[in-house]
């Protein structure tokens, strides 16, 4: 009681904060999911480019999903027989350039893209944030009568609005409403699009904006065509607007593609050109998808997914461990349960994992009984006690050989696991078994056995649960926190479970003794 | 009742396995003094080294080859008891109490020839009864002639006394008796009669079987209530000393009366058990807390020592030794 617990505790507070807090980093930088069989949507979307080639030098340029907000690319890839195929990154736009020495008559390309959506908006715009300086309104000419109108039309909406977003909504207002204004209705018609009008309309009350071309994502549609839209500059942010329904900010599934910079879509050396979308959803791993986006990160060094996949199943195993290990402390320090060697039962309950439960259960009674058996033939040849193991351990191996021979033969292919028992620890454990019995007997035997058994099966359930599995392979640091419990178990001086019972003739004797005085 | 809660426990001053290996054994016994007690030579030349009354040691076999001539050395010894010096529990023990022409007896009356003697060795020799199968070594002293106190208390083999020693104090004291269900051996889980002894008399306070309180010698119906360890000042004063031998604050020490030589040191526990205190009826919490505050030297030799714990943990005797007073009292 003399020395302070302080430090320990702080150890222990500093495990679990450690363990924990690592966790927690990489679920949110590697998005690796906390419960097994998450799955995440993925968009694949095709982007399809058809056109005329005219016998000549061709080349396609065409601009492609560059840090869409809410959403992020998984893997991009084009398709298109005889063409040279490259990404071309410039200010921060990314354009696919297909190019042929020559080519003619009808041409398909296509640029296939999946996109993990739900991606939250913080994380997307890298883009902007990049901008040094806000971006400046272009200056915007027009021809009369057009340019009075503009005038006009802007006042209004001006008067009658105070922010760059509220401007927008009321020139949307306004152009949707073309019938009841003049003005709107001259100007649309003389610039034909209304997202380039209110583009144009925006820019001439200084407001830097821009046309952004977003594609609507729905299942299994082919053939969409991408929808004009229009982003203005509040001053911090490129905001939004569809300038059909005056809806503001980027509604869920919708993918902007083409976001300023130059045309969608540029073709040398062809004519009649297009490009159409199809999209399809599928639902991919949560886990196989973080583990394929980060390999880069820092994060990702830390976990075990980089590695080949047979040095992945033996990080399985060992990650599991501490659980066994935990189960181990709390049966012999808090229940206080016997077992023959102290964590014999982690190993058989990992022997278990590989040969599932009940197959496991009987082929280890039955060779331990085997084993039984021999032994007490072994103790009469008065061996050395090296020689007798290392007798043991050979037998075992024979036992188990044909144990599982027979297995097969009778079409039982369980049986061939049993193989995955340790020998050395078995042959260990039937000599100790076997002393035990000589000198305390065969209830010791079953006592000592049957909660080896005992803890065996309960650290192998808990080994077996999906979620620890996951837990413990993708998040190894929370045996941090395995770690931490351990250590607090080890401060424990109450009484365990069973001297609950071994002292309970003291409470018996307490009350006869009452009993006794009480006439 | 099948269980008694947690609270009550702590009530009665029950020391747990826990916070026995954490607070007792943990705190005041240093690793490196282990070897002292768990190997079973170095006690008994360290004893001998203190002067400290112990069976002598007459033979010890370290080698498998020295076994195939140890005939005549056996032969030369009227009772002897062979042990391993590594062994825990009472393993390995094998007692032999005189020859009948060429044929060993044991203890339990049954005969056995050299054979089975250097087999047992070559066991032990080759770990069989050592804590975890390392190598040991074989060794062999006299017998004890037990005082005739105890007869028609003690199935087979010998009765002996537990004392709990901490800091050099004694705490609590059990005398063991070997019944028909423990085979001779004076191990409680095994059966045998676990009395509790009033430190400062070294009578009888409570007995117990398998956890419960017993009346009447289970084999011999002697009953155990009349039970009074004779030299008791000068056995108490002998666990005590072991504390200046060895340097560890909480040992088991194991005493055997011997007819003509008095109390005698068998053994030593660094990691004595619990059963003592359902023997006693009583907990060790208490006393080892009133212990842990005395000033470090307030009593500097053991024969103080002794004389401060027979005052202090003095009981009443109880009416019947199957229910203890300490039900009494509470």
């Amino acid at each position: 009681m003399t020395q302070s617990r302080v430090p320990f505790y702080l150890i222990v507070a500093g495990l679990v904060i450690a363990g924990l807090a690592t966790a927690w980093a990489r679920h949110v930088e590697m998005e690796l999911p906390f419960f097994p069989g998450e799955r995440r949507p993925v968009w694949l979307v095709e982007a399809r480019v058809d056109f005329q080639a005219l016998n000549d030098e061709v080349l396609v340029s065409l601009d492609l999903p560059d840090n869409p907000p809410g959403f992020r690319i998984h893997t991009e890839h084009a398709t298109s027989p005889g063409y040279g195929f490259s990404i071309i990154e410039q200010d921060g736009d990314r354009r696919g350039e297909w190019s042929k020495r020559r080519a003619d008559g009808p041409q398909t390309l296509y640029y296939k893209v999946q996109l993990i959506g739900g991606v939250p908006e913080s994380k997307s715009g890298p883009a902007e944030t990049e901008e040094a300086s806000p971006p400046t309104a272009r200056s915007i000419f027009w021809e009369e009568p057009q340019e009075t109108a503009a005038s006009q039309l802007l006042a209004q909406a001006l008067s009658t609005s105070s922010t760059p977003e509220s401007l927008t909504r009321e020139l949307i207002k306004r152009l949707n409403r073309p019938s009841s204004d003049q003005n709107a209705s001259l100007l649309l018609e003389s610039v034909g699009s209304r997202s380039r009008l209110l583009e144009r309309l925006l820019n001439q009350a200084n407001i830097p904006a821009r046309q952004v071309m977003g594609l609507f994502l729905e299942d299994a549609r082919r053939r969409q065509t991408l929808t004009p839209m229009v982003e203005a500059y509040s001053g911090e942010e490129w905001v939004l607007f569809n300038p059909d329904t005056g809806e503001q900010g980027v509604p869920d599934h919708l993918l902007l593609w083409h976001r300023g910079g130059e045309s969608l879509i540029d073709v040398t050396g062809g004519s009649n050109s297009g490009v159409s979308f199809s999209m399809i959803r599928q639902s991919v791993p949560a886990e196989e998808l973080a583990v394929a986006q980060f390999t880069s990160s820092a994060f990702a060094l830390l976990g075990v997914q980089q590695l080949p996949i047979e040095e992945q199943s033996m990080f399985k195993m060992l990650f599991l461990l501490p659980l066994g290990a935990l189960v181990v402390v709390f049966m012999r320090i808090i229940v206080g349960l016997k077992t023959s060697g102290t964590f014999m039962p982690v190993l058989i309950s990992l022997a278990f994992l590989q040969t599932s439960l009940f197959p496991g259960l009987i082929s280890f009674i039955v060779v331990v009984s085997l084993g039984l058996m021999l032994r007490s033939y072994l103790s009469h040849l008065n061996l050395l006690l090296v020689a007798r193991i290392a007798t043991l351990v050979v037998l075992v191996i024979f036992l188990i050989s044909m144990l599982s021979l027979v297995g097969y033969q009778l079409g039982f292919s369980a049986g061939m696991t049993i193989t995955f028992f340790p020998m050395i620890i078995i042959a260990w454990t039937i000599e100790r078994m076997s002393i035990l019995w000589e000198e305390e007997g065969p209830r010791e035997v079953v006592i000592q056995g049957g909660g080896s058994l005992l803890v065996a099966v309960m650290a192998y359930l808990l080994m077996k649960l999906p979620l620890a599995n996951h837990l413990s392979f993708n998040f190894p640091e929370l045996n941090l926190v395995i770690l931490a419990l351990i250590m607090v178990m080890g401060q424990y001086t109450g009484y365990k479970l069973s001297e609950l019972r071994r002292f309970r003739a003291m409470a018996l004797e307490q009350e006869a003794a009452s009993e006794a005085n009480k006439p | 009742m099948k269980w008694i809660s947690p609270w009550r426990l702590k009530k009665l001053g029950i020391l747990g396995m826990n916070a026995r290996n954490r607070d007792f054994i943990g705190r005041y016994n240093a690793r490196h003094l282990y070897p002292l007690v768990d190997n079973k030579l170095k006690t008994k030349l360290l004893t001998e080294e203190y002067g400290l009354a112990t069976p002598a040691l007459r033979l010890v076999v370290s080698e498998q080859h020295a076994i195939s001539h140890i005939e005549q050395q056996l032969y030369d010894l009227d009772g002897f008891a062979i042990k391993p010096a590594k062994g825990s529990g009472g393993k390995g023990i094998l007692v032999i109490t005189g020859r009948h022409g060429d044929k060993f007896v044991k203890s339990s009356g049954a005969e056995i020839g050299i054979e089975e003697i250097r087999r047992h060795m070559s066991n032990t020799l080759a770990g069989l009864y050592s804590l975890g199968g390392k190598p040991d070594v074989v060794i062999v002293e006299d017998l004890i002639e037990f005082d005739n106190i105890f007869d028609g208390y003690s199935h087979e083999g010998v009765p002996d006394i537990r004392v709990v020693v901490f800091k050099g104090y004694p705490v609590m004291a059990m005398l063991r008796l070997a019944t028909h269900a423990s085979d001779g051996k004076a191990n409680l889980h095994q059966g045998a009669v676990g009395v509790g002894l009033d430190i400062a008399t070294g009578r009888c306070l409570k007995a117990v079987q398998f956890g419960l309180g017993v009346t009447l010698h289970p084999d011999t119906k002697k009953p155990l209530n009349e039970i009074k360890v004779p030299d008791w000042r000068d056995m108490l004063v002998l666990a005590s000393r072991c504390y200046e031998m060895t340097g560890l604050g909480y040992i088991g020490t194991d005493i055997v009366l011997d007819k003509s030589r008095g109390p005698q040191l068998l053994e030593l526990n660094a990691r004595p058990g619990l059963s003592i205190q359902v023997a006693n009826g009583m907990g060790l919490v208490p006393r080892l807390r009133q212990l842990e505050k005395l000033k470090p030297r307030q009593h500097k030799t053991p024969e103080a020592r002794v004389d401060y714990v027979m005052k202090a943990f003095a009981e009443p005797l109880p009416d019947d030794p199957a229910i203890g007073v300490a039900a009494k009292t509470a």
